[in-house]
């Protein structure tokens, strides 16, 4: 029996996610295969078939799969799940879409938001939102799991594995996609950013967020996140929320600016490596959940950083 | 015991649904047991026209909660089901995907806007670095995320008048549903502490530390 890894791409370039999945899937010492779901997948697929450890990429292409529908993914899942022990994807917006829904048409449970694998079948998870974490045991014939992958390693690359083409099954014509709205940035990725400077309310404004923050990870080559209240303010748009409601990041380096550290903030940010925090006030929570902490006026403390770096 | 919020922005959506004329009647669902009337005491305040609780005291997990709802809305034929996008407690969000799965209905999920037009739940989901607006064919799935709406505020006399709405029980079992977990618990364990955090006086040090302590600063 073989590990099925659904993977996840936009614009024709596979999400790095895809490598970190891979290396978890080492631990069942079985053949990885991964799907790719869309249209125009040539040049994703070949940097899945570079993944060292991938035996196979299995190619569905259609236009109507151009941006890839719950229904139909979940749909071509369940018809090869099967012949598989071991389903995987990313626990992002993707995955935790589709795969429930798969796991629901092969009659299987399924585990979310796996931050461990222990043994194949036993996974740790964070429950209540992050406060708690708990081992479970799957006993069902195939192993349905989101993972949560910046915890896990990234596989190198140098592979040549074998491409095929499956065919597409029809659209199941219950959903259409309509449109999107993405945030334009040149920024990295906030999902898999390696540093990411983080706001919260205490920039006061717009402007503040902008002018405070956007040198400093100008600076750093960094992501900008934001906390559900500075985003509800209106200071920072909805796409770079992190927390239990929006983005869960795991960078090498977070800084938390004006951030004072409620769990469903933490709950996105408590994988990351290094966690800096910069905030007026000493008892802060976010202290609590810091490697270094510097109690100060961000307006002062923040453009001093920033100079102070090359 | 009380509401999950996400649930309750499920329940806020059903109402403006009905106070707009979308739609007719709003039936508030939950399995439980009888501690879970709390809850459908809730929403029948919230507006919700009658409740019903599929009384079970089993260990239920998503799959088999999924099962006993299914089997629910055949009888009940809703236009629409609204769930909230997760629980707080055990964090999974499944059960409103496998429900759709199951009923072999369109889903829409972690959305933050909703319109019903032309036979169709025109909505919002958040997915990483936006948004996308898709439109899922009726009767579907949906599930809310904290974005969606504002709860309304539940006043004391709505209560007061949600005792008289009827709550009816039905014992899941008589469903002939197997849903005993798929999943055991082996253990639950406090998260990785991190080191206490080491305070420093100023910018020139933080910057210091994170050059040749934390090495993460060139």
């Amino acid at each position: 029996m073989n590990v099925l890894i659904l993977a996840e791409h936009e614009n024709q370039k596979l999400k790095p996610s895809v490598a970190q999945l891979v290396s978890a899937a080492q631990c069942w010492k079985q053949t990885v295969h991964v799907l790719l779901v869309g249209n125009d997948l040539a040049a994703a697929a070949q940097s899945a078939a570079a993944i060292t450890g991938v035996a196979c990429v299995m190619c569905v292409e259609a236009l109507h799969l151009q941006h890839p529908l719950a229904e139909d993914v979940a749909n071509i899942i369940a018809g090869m799940g099967r012949e598989y022990s071991v389903i995987l994807a990313a626990h992002s917006a993707f995955g935790r879409n589709i795969l429930p829904r798969a796991a629901a048409l092969l009659d299987v449970a399924m585990v979310s938001n796996v931050v461990e694998i222990q043994a194949p079948a036993t996974y740790v998870r964070p429950i209540y939102v992050g406060n708690v974490f708990a081992t479970v045991r799957s006993n069902d014939p195939i192993q349905v799991v989101t993972l949560r992958a910046s915890r896990f390693d990234m596989a190198s690359t140098g592979n040549n594995a074998e491409i095929v083409n499956l065919a597409p099954p029809p659209a199941s014509g219950k959903t259409r996609w309509l449109s999107e709205m993405r945030n334009q940035s040149d920024r990295p990725e906030l999902g898999s950013a390696s540093v990411v400077v983080s706001g919260g309310r205490s920039l006061g404004s717009a402007e503040n967020f902008e002018s405070v923050l956007a040198p400093l990870a100008d600076k750093l080559h960094s992501a900008l996140g934001a906390t559900r209240s500075a985003v509800d303010a209106g200071f920072a748009p909805n796409d770079i929320q992190i927390g239990q409601t929006g983005t869960v990041v795991a960078p090498e380096l977070y800084i938390a600016v004006g951030i004072s550290g409620a769990v469903q903030h933490t709950a996105g940010m408590q994988d990351s490596k290094i966690v800096v925090a910069i905030n007026h006030d000493p008892d802060a929570t976010i202290f609590q959940m810091a490697d270094y902490g510097l109690v100060a006026d961000l307006f002062e403390a923040v453009p001093a950083l920033t100079a102070a770096l090359p | 015991m009380s509401i999950n919020p996400f649930d309750e922005n499920a329940m806020e959506a059903a109402m403006r649904l009905k106070e707009s004329g979308v739609a007719t009647e709003v039936v508030a669902v939950t399995v439980g047991t009888t501690a879970a009337q709390d809850v459908l005491r809730h929403a029948l305040a919230m507006g919700a026209d009658r409740a019903i609780l599929l009384e079970s005291g089993d260990v239920l997990q998503p799959l088999g909660v999924a099962k006993l709802l299914k089997i629910l809305v055949e009888r009940e034929q809703p236009g629409l089901v609204l769930l909230g996008k997760q629980s707080i407690d055990d964090d999974t969000g499944q059960t409103g995907q496998m429900l759709a799965a199951l009923l072999d209905y369109g889903q829409g999920t972690f959305i933050s806007t909703l319109n019903i037009e032309n036979g169709e739940a025109v909505v919002t989901r958040e997915v990483e670095g936006g948004t996308e607006t898709i439109a899922v064919a009726l009767p579907a799935v949906l599930t809310a995320d904290l974005r969606l709406n504002e709860p309304r505020y539940v006043k004391l006399p709505n209560l007061m008048m949600a005792k008289k709405k009827p709550i009816q029980t039905i014992s899941a079992a008589e469903f002939g549903i197997d849903v005993s977990p798929r999943l055991a618990l082996v253990k639950v364990a406090d998260p990785p502490v991190r080191k206490a955090c080491a305070m420093v006086n100023n910018v020139q040090e933080l910057v210091e530390k994170l050059r040749s302590e934390a090495r993460v600063l060139p």
